[in-house]
């Protein structure tokens, strides 16, 4: 029973880490992937989804469709900004993250001077299960699933649809595409949208499980950027492997010496693995065809 | 002789300022400097000292990012890594014995061995553009969580509590040996002298370092790497150097800064700590040193002016102003304006 235990627990610890790094990575690394942009602001469009939540629990709605809610709004902000800030910095990345930047410092101040300081949250639902001596809250797992729904959501956008094929082709070959007639502009303009609004998703679900205060996103930021220079360009061959390979390092020095370890191991790793693989798990995995 | 080929050495393809009129005017600005405390109560000089403390950090940024093209956001880490340093020493081992001196060196020496490890993965791993600022940042943002949970009484280097969120307080001011005795520099007018001084050196070395061939070098490797590399240059020791270079820089900032107010933070490695060296940096001009020197004075007072309303809507304005420099004058808008003065002469003086 005991060792059933400890497997259980070890999975869970796992799978609560995975669930965070790609949710935290996935809104960054699609944006990256897309436009080789790495968006600074991304925790705060991680907050902007959390307190857009709240207020829609605040004003009765159900908590499924307040995470729904937030994230949309976080995806039109993301793409009012596209078109006020990024669009036109495609061609400076370096300037980019700059422009993010100071995005970023605008928007966690802004929300400190409208809201204050913090913010009453929500509680987090569903109660908890046992296992043996140990408890495990259900929400964890909904989390999870929800990790892995991204995944396969963002699997099928970008292999099923129309817009999945033009985005494509517009990360091959830009001009080529856009000599095709593909409004590549409008292709950005989206694919910041999707990558806004998944991070108010992750915002939006992880909210009853934090504190809302304005610099919440930073909880997020370095997990997601260490996924997403692990990984590399590609969502799949590259995130959704960098955030299992990393859940492991996290989750095991979590548990053996606290979340600071679990931290300063993930950067460790991240500083090992560019220095092996600058192109990260994507370079890797594509090495052959290139 | 030797003052005309020093002078020489100083001007060059790599910098703005250059000339009798150049020179005339900075040495009516260090005048100006050197006569303020004349002027002025030594308590409000003491106050003022604080600007002078972060210039160094950013031109060390202006080093590494506007003459190397390497953006790090980790000059804040550097700055910390001193300043807790220098705490450490000082509190566990005083400052008799000339130790003070020694242990200023031995912060910025491990600020510097810290910035030449991390630098070693980067640049030997080629991390270069958006990555080698993430990587940056992302070590920031640990170091700083890092002291920030440093609350209890089991973390401490000898006599030296780190005492977490709040910070490490009550290391002894700057200390110099003395003839008979040492001298003690709380924030008056001699820490003034000093540390104007200092500044003096600095930016008057830097200006002999970037135009010198390894300024060339660093130039040309930004413009670009590839090549400066076919070309024969191992681009890695640049910008290796470079790094350590600036890191130190940032070190003696933090040392400075914690001596000066004998106080320092985790939230001095935070993310909004970490973003204001880049905001005086790019709005000052990041490639010319001059044009970084007099952006990080101006933004900073702007900053301490607004702070009378609140921090956060100085920052809002920070942000506002860094979106907007990287917008509308990616330069830098100190750089901006030198290029036009530069044009107005040059424009005169064809006429003629």
């Amino acid at each position: 029973m005991e060792f059933v235990t400890a497997i259980v627990s070890s999975a869970y610890q796992f799978g609560d880490a995975f669930a965070f790094l790609v949710l935290s990575a996935c809104g960054l690394a699609v944006i990256f992937g897309m436009m080789g942009v790495i968006n600074l602001a991304h925790g705060e469009f991680i907050m902007c989804g959390a307190y857009m939540t709240v207020f829609a629990v605040n004003w009765g709605l159900p908590l499924p469709l307040a995470i729904v809610c937030g994230s949309l709004f976080a995806g039109l902000v993301g793409m009012v900004i596209e078109r006020l800030v990024v669009r036109r910095l495609y061609s400076r990345p370096l300037d980019s993250i700059l422009a993010t930047w100071g995005v970023s410092l605008i928007a966690s101040q802004g929300t400190l001077i409208l809201f204050g300081p913090t913010m009453r949250g929500v509680g987090t639902p569903l109660g908890s299960f046992t296992v043996g001596a140990l408890s495990f809250s259900y929400y964890r797992l909904v989390l999870m699933a929800t990790a892995l729904a991204v995944l396969a959501l963002l699997y099928l956008v970008f292999t099923k649809t129309r817009f999945g094929v033009l985005a494509r082709a517009t990360i091959q070959a830009p001009h080529m595409a856009n000599a095709l007639g593909v409004d590549t502009g409008r292709i950005y303009a989206y694919t910041f949208g999707i990558g806004a609004a998944l991070a108010g998703l992750t915002g939006g679900i992880y909210a009853p499980t934090m504190t809302m205060i304005p610099t919440m996103g930073t909880t997020f930021i370095m997990e997601a950027f260490v996924t997403v220079v692990v990984g590399g360009a590609d969502v799949f061959l590259g995130t959704a492997p960098a955030a299992a390979l990393l859940a492991v390092v996290k989750a095991s020095l979590t548990s053996w010496q606290g979340q600071l370890a679990g931290q300063i191991g993930l950067l460790l790793a991240v500083i090992v693995v560019i220095r092996l693989l600058p192109k990260g798990i994507t370079g890797f995995i594509l090495k052959d065809r290139a | 002789m030797i003052v005309s080929r020093f002078l020489k050495r100083l001007e060059g393809p790599q910098t703005m300022g250059k000339g009798p009129l150049f020179w005339t005017a900075f040495a009516v600005v260090l005048a100006a400097a050197l006569a303020y405390p004349l002027f002025a109560d030594g308590y409000d000089v003491g106050n003022n000292i604080y600007f002078l403390n972060w210039t160094f950090m950013a031109l060390g940024l202006s080093l590494i990012w506007g003459y190397g093209g390497s953006l790090s956001f980790g000059q804040t880490a550097f700055f910390g890594v001193a300043g807790y340093s220098y705490g450490i020493l000082t509190i566990n081992f005083g400052t008799a014995y000339g130790f003070g001196l020694v242990s200023v060196v031995i912060a910025i020496a491990i600020a510097a061995l810290f910035a030449a490890i991390l630098g070693y993965f980067l640049f030997f791993g080629r991390i270069s553009g958006i990555f080698l600022g993430i990587v940056t940042l992302s070590v920031t943002l640990a170091l700083e969580r890092f002291m920030a949970q440093t609350a209890g009484p089991e973390w401490k280097v000898g006599a030296a509590r780190l005492n977490g969120f709040n910070g490490m307080s009550g290391m002894p001011a700057l200390t110099l040996p003395w003839f008979g005795g040492e001298i003690s520099l709380y924030p008056d007018i001699g820490l003034y002298y000093l540390v104007l001084g200092l500044l003096v050196v600095v930016y008057l070395g830097l200006r002999i370092l970037v135009n010198s061939r390894f300024g060339n070098v660093l130039v040309a490797l930004r413009e670009n790497p590839q090549r400066a590399e076919m070309l024969g240059y191992d681009i890695r020791k640049y910008q290796l150097a470079t790094f350590v270079i600036g890191a130190a820089l940032a070190g003696l900032s933090g040392v400075l800064y914690t001596s000066w107010g004998q106080y320092i933070t985790p939230s001095s490695m935070g993310i909004t700590s970490a973003a204001l060296p880049i905001i005086w940096v790019a709005v000052g001009g990041r490639s010319d040193l001059t044009a970084t020197l007099i952006g990080t004075l101006v933004v900073l007072s702007v900053f301490q002016a607004l702070t009378i309303y609140g921090s956060q809507y100085a920052l809002v304005v920070m942000g506002l102003l860094l979106v907007g420099t990287v917008l509308l004058a990616p330069r830098g808008l100190i750089a901006n304006a030198g290029l036009l003065v530069g044009t107005l002469f040059s424009r005169r003086n064809g006429s003629k």
